[in-house]
This record gives structure tokens, sequence and C-alpha cells, in this order.
């Protein structure tokens, strides 16, 4: 295990260090918003102390693993193939945009447009679950893959802003709530969750509430929606060929 | 009673005495254009279907048709023509947004033709090809401003990474999806055996070609389809695309039908499901965001490959240029408003974006007067027609260019624009089986080798008699061009003089 203290190396002597060390296991401590951190990493792990910049963990790789004891930044998870990001606070904006696999745990609340344009194919499942709330624009675009907004500290208020699943065509979008956002567009639909619906996420709930030592009858506890396309082809422009 | 407002702008003329009855037409046709009438025992044609492919053309054994433009005709009018007229019909019956492809047909100024070129003559000896090397080799990257010694006092010769082109032309981005597996293979084949590059265009990187990698460059547009580490890995320089020349600002979507099993897998989406690319990247709303994105590839791939970043030409280009130039891109590829495209809004191709030559002459110019030029290399298209071009737009200063349209006109394409429709009878931008099984790969590859090769030898020669013998002497050198027709403005802006000046 390799420990570096970071203070205020820049970002590519540090991200050079991680990439070319023969170590597979780092502890970063007083990490000050060095930005790319992981960016392509694959079979490594990192335990983060201080606050990452943008982009942790981006293209992020098979058999890795970001352990963030703080808050991180804007573009978390960008382009995220497989391994896991786990946050131990809140993130920026543009979580997870296009993430195509692996999986992204916010403790407390994502900020704008997590989740946009997430993509799944075959056995690449992508998902991302936030513990409080997320911002407008959660999951824009939704191609595949799951995103759980848990609002823990909402009290069964709507834990999700404006424009929730605008071009959605793909994937699920999970809200424990009591209220639904009263802006979904027309091409989303929303029931009330099935037993199989539960038991289908219940093995990354359950590791979410492992890894922030969350109650799990608490979570389980509560009102679940299932948010769905309503068709494959959402913003189906009527177009007339010349 | 049905009226049909509609009526074919082409009509199918069939030689009835040199017509055989062999109803290969009938057969080749994936429009359904041609069939044979079994009472008149002759083959007829619904020219209401034709889209001028010339499929039946070529293939009829003893040359019996031809495509020729209906007689049919409105009353002359020189502010409604039959297209403005016909599609009011269209948008009337359907409530529809008008749909095409390929590049804009309209009569805009085309500034390649009114640019002439240079020949050296008695004072400054033109080159002979024949005897003379001449050099079409050039190097695409970040370059350096001043030599720099280490403490040997030996030249410091590490770069910033740079793509080698054994010719100044590359192939431009054509997704898989919108084009054939088929029309890829022979891409990717011809850039190998030339030495130059060809791109996945963004519906990634199938995992057959692989194996040319060292001549490929993927592409991650808004959509980041099929953008994994090892596709990053796999190209020999990273696209970012912001946009393109026949749909500036607009975003991009590839219908369901057209995801086949082997698409779909490239894309990384389920069958079937409909590809759709937003218009920014939502991830990008910023000229810094932008910076953010080609650093994050650069430290995915460890900084080993170029970034280039492709944007259509719109107004104040010569501004966007320079932010992107700051923003630690390697290469900016501007793509005019001539550029083709798989399916694109009418008004938007015909409408929207400027010309290639105004726009790569600015851009130039910006750099060059801002002291940036060095950080970035340009490459030109939208549209590249031939080898003449090829040499203007270097010396208007582009480091290279792209070609597409030529390309696929190279593997058989005849521009009838109706790409959208995916049934290309020339089997290029189509995913049917049947169809792009008619495009050989070999002979494709072969095709666009002889295409290159030959726009090579012209090079040479209107090189050579410029008295020039290197791309790097062409480059940016405006003194090899006048213009010819063009206003004082026109001139200003592609910084040439008039023709006799």
């Amino acid at each position: 295990m390799k420990k570096l203290t970071v203070n205020h190396m820049s970002f590519k002597q540090l991200n050079s260090l991680i990439r070319e060390s023969s170590d597979n296991v780092f502890e970063l401590d007083d990490v000050h918003g060095q930005r790319f951190i992981a960016a392509g990493m694959k079979n490594k792990k990192i335990t983060i102390k201080g606050i990452p910049g943008n982009a942790l963990g981006a293209c992020l790789d098979l058999g890795s693993r970001i352990y963030v004891k703080n808050d991180c930044q804007d573009a978390t998870g960008d382009t995220m193939n497989e391994g896991e990001i786990i946050i131990c606070g809140n993130c920026g904006d543009t979580a997870g945009y296009s993430m195509r696999g692996g999986k992204l745990f916010i403790k407390e609340s994502a900020g704008y447009r997590a989740g946009i344009h997430m993509k799944a194919y075959k056995n690449e499942k992508p998902s991302i679950i936030i513990g409080d709330t997320a911002g407008s624009f959660l999951g824009e675009y939704l191609a595949g893959g799951t995103i759980v907004v848990l609002g823990l500290n909402q009290n069964g208020k709507c834990p999700v802003g404006n424009f929730c699943g605008t071009g959605m065509h793909g994937g699920q979008i999970i809200l424990r709530t009591d209220e639904l956002p009263n802006d979904l567009p027309k091409q989303v639909v929303t029931r009330k969750a099935k037993k199989e619906d539960l038991e289908s996420i219940k093995e990354i709930i359950n590791q979410f509430c492992d890894e922030f030592s969350f109650d799990k009858n608490t979570i389980y506890n509560a009102n679940f929606y299932i948010l769905e396309p309503n068709s494959t082809i959402p913003y189906r422009q009527h177009y007339t060929t010349i | 009673m049905i009226v049909n407002l509609i009526q074919s702008e082409y009509e199918v003329i069939r030689d009835q005495n040199r017509c055989i009855n062999c109803k290969l037409c009938e057969q080749q046709c994936s429009n359904g254009v041609n069939y044979y009438d079994k009472k008149l025992k002759a083959m007829l044609s619904d020219e209401s279907k034709c889209v001028n492919c010339h499929r039946c053309v070529a293939i009829c054994p003893t040359n019996a048709l031809k495509i020729v433009k209906s007689q049919h005709c409105f009353k002359t009018n020189s502010n409604w023509s039959h297209h403005d007229i016909t599609n009011i019909f269209r948008q009337a019956q359907t409530g529809g947004v008008l749909l095409s492809s390929m590049g804009n047909p309209k009569e805009y100024p085309v500034y390649w033709d009114k640019i002439l070129i240079n020949a050296s003559q008695v004072t400054n000896p033109s080159i002979d090809p024949l005897r003379e090397p001449m050099e079409t080799r050039t190097f695409l990257g970040k370059k350096k401003l001043d030599i720099e010694f280490d403490e040997n006092n030996n030249i410091i010769t590490k770069t910033k990474p740079q793509m080698e082109l054994k010719i100044p032309i590359m192939f431009g981005g054509m997704s898989y999806g919108s084009i054939s597996y088929n029309a890829h293979k022979s891409l990717a084949c011809a850039a190998e055996k030339l030495g130059i590059f060809y791109n996945t265009g963004e519906g990634g990187l199938h995992e057959d070609f692989y194996v040319y990698s060292e001549n490929t460059i993927v592409q991650v547009a808004s959509g980041r389809f099929g953008v994994h580490p090892n596709y990053l890995k796999a190209g020999k320089a990273i696209e970012i695309k912001m946009g393109q020349g026949a749909k500036p600002g607009i975003g991009g979507h590839l219908p369901g039908r057209k995801i086949t099993k082997e698409v779909s897998k490239t894309r990384m989406i389920p069958e079937g499901n409909a590809a759709i690319s937003p218009a920014p990247h939502h991830d990008i709303y910023s000229i810094e965001d932008l910076r953010q994105l080609v650093y994050m590839l650069k430290e995915t791939t460890n900084y080993e490959k170029p970034i280039i970043v492709k944007i259509a030409a719109v107004h104040n280009i010569g501004a966007i240029a320079s932010g992107i130039a700051r923003c630690g891109a390697d290469i900016i590829a501007i793509d005019g408003f001539r550029g083709g495209t798989g399916a694109a809004p009418l008004r938007i191709r015909d409408n929207v974006g400027i010309p290639i030559e105004l726009a790569l002459a600015s851009v130039d110019k910006r750099l060059r007067e801002e002291g940036i030029r060095n950080e970035v290399s340009l490459v030109a298209s939208g549209t590249i027609r031939s080898s003449a071009d090829v040499i203007k737009a270097l010396a208007l200063g582009a480091d290279a260019v792209y070609i597409s349209t030529s390309a696929l006109i190279a593997l058989g394409c005849h521009l009838c624009r109706s790409c959208h429709l995916g049934k290309c009878n020339w089997g290029i931008a189509t995913q049917i089986k049947s169809l792009s099984d008619r495009l050989d790969p070999k002979e494709g590859c072969e095709n666009l080798v002889n295409l290159i090769n030959a726009w090579k030898r012209e090079i040479k020669e209107m090189m050579g008699g410029m008295g020039i013998n290197s791309i790097e002497a062409l480059k940016g050198n405006r003194l090899m061009l006048r213009g010819i027709g063009l206003s004082e403005k026109e001139l200003e802006i592609l910084g040439i003089q008039h023709a006799g000046e």
C-alpha cells in the first residue's frame, strides 16, 4: 500500500505517480482539488482524504475502486466503464455522464445533470445511488442503467429537481419518495415499485447501506416509485423525407 | 379521388430496343422502381420511387436505361423553385420536419472554383516531379515555437504527440451505423495502405477493425457511443466532435431500425433502440469545460495521443478556434457548410454554417495574428472534391484535409442524397445485408487507394509547377493563390490578391 501526501502537487504529477507505480493500493492524504485522479485507472484502489478535483475516476476501468472520505466535485465518474466510486459526502454537477458500467454511490446529494446519457449493454449495467437529493436534469437522455435517489433527509418529499428524465429512452430511475416530481415529460411513465423491482436493486442498495452504515430497514420501509421510458424513441421528431 | 401533389423529379427512360428483359434492374433496385409487366411482356418503371442513384443504369448489360430530369414542370418562377413548392406540399400533408442527407446542394458560391493556382515561369523555374523528390509527408500536432537545447547542447527533439501522414489527406468521420461495415472496412484498409488515417465517426469501433489501430482516429461525440478505455487506446488520435458542417448546433438521431446486431454491439446500446446524440455535450457548456474533457482524455491515455477538436464552420469561427487552441487541443478540424451527413433536417443542412474556404482563411489568419498558430494543426473539410481543392486548402492555411463525400463516391456513391432512407443501392449508407454485400471491401479499398494515389501525383505536378518541392512550403502560402471574380471583401477575408495583381 502506498501512502502519498498530495498537498499542492500538480494533477499531472500525481496521476503519473499513480499510473507508473507498481503498487495497486493507494492512500492519498491532503488532496487539494487535483483533477482527473484515477482517469482510466484499471485494477487499482485509492482512498482519498481531502477534496478531489473535477473528473475523478473519469473512464474508470475494471477492478478499480475509489473511496472518498469527503465531498467530491464536478464530472465524477465521467464516461466510467467499470469499477466503484464511493463518495462519503456530496458530489458536484454532471456525475456519471455517459456512464456505461460500474457503481457510483453518493452518500449525500448530487448536483445538476447527474447520470446523463448512461448506457447499458448486456452485462454492463451502470448504477448510481444517491443518498439524499439530486439536482435538476437527473438522468437526461438516459439510455440504460439504474439511478436510485433515496431522499433520506427529505421526509418523503420529492428528492429530485426539475426536468428529471428529459429525453429518457432506456433504463430506470427509482425514487424513494411519497411525492413524484410534477413536471415529468410525457415520455416518462411512473408506477409504484413492486416487490420484483426492489428485489432487482436489493444487491446494490444493500452494498450502499454497508458502505455508509445506513440501516437497511429504514430504507426499505418507504414508498418507492419507478420511472421508465414510455417508448424507445422519446424525441422522435416527425420527419418527412424529401 | 386521389390527388397526387408530389410528382417525380426524374424519369426512368428505357430504350425498349436495347432492353432484353433480363430483369437485373428489377432485382437490383431496392426502391422497387423497375418491374416486369407480364401482360405487356416488358420491363416498366415506376418513377415515383426513383431516387436517381443510377444503380440500374450502371448494371444494365445493354445500356438501355438512363435517368433524366422530368419535363413535367411548374410555370417558370425565379422566386419559387420546384423544391420550394413541393416541400410546402409535403409539410402541409404530414406536418413533419423535412429530412435530407449528404451536403448542401444549393447555389451558394464555391470559393475553390474562384481561386487560381500559380505556376513558376522564367525567373523561378518549376520543379520536375519526375526528376526531383517531392515531399508530401506532413505531421499533425502541437509544434514548438523555439528550438531548445539540453545540457550537452543537443537539440531536444521530444515533441508533443504527432500524427504522421504520407500525404495530407485523411478520411473524415462517418459513423458505423450511418454507413455499412463494408464501407468502414474499405476506408480502414485504404488508410493503412496509404499511410494516412480514417475516422470512426461517432458509432464506436467495431472489434474487427482494431487491427487498423495505427491508422484510426477514434471519435468522442456527445453521445459517447462505444467510448471505453480500450476504444480510446485503439486510436492513434482522439477526436472530440463538437459539431459538423452539415448540421451545426444540433444533435443526431440514428433510428432504431438502423441499429442492427453488429451496430448495437459496437455502439453498446440495445438492438433496435434509437441512438440519440444530444445537441451540446451536456457536460461541455464553456471553453473551460472543453479544456477539462481534452485533459481528461489526455490523462486517460497518458498523453500519448493528439487530441483533435472538430467544429462546424460558423460565425466568429476565428474566436472559437482561438479558444480551442488555448484549451489544450492539438489539432482543430473545421467542417464547412457543404459537409455531408447521413441525415439532417433539410433547412439546417442548407442554411446554417459558412464556407470552409472563408472559415479556414480567417482561422489561420487569426491564430497567426495571436501568435498561437503553432499550438494547433488545422484540418479542413466540407467539401474537398479534387487534388486542386487540396492544394488550395493547404495554401489557405490547412495542414491537412478530411475527405468524406469524395471517398464515398470512390466507393460507388452517386450523390442521390437518399442516405436517410437506409436503402443505399451501392451498399454504402445502409445496414441491409443484401445491399451492403454489394460493396466488396477489397475492391472498395483498391478504389480509395487509386483515388488518393492519383491525387498524390496531381498534387506533386501542381507543386512542381509552382516551384515547390515540399508540402511544408505550400502550407499557408497564400502568394500561390489568386482570386477571380471575387469582391474586395472576399479577397480580404481569403487573404489573397486578385488574378492579374
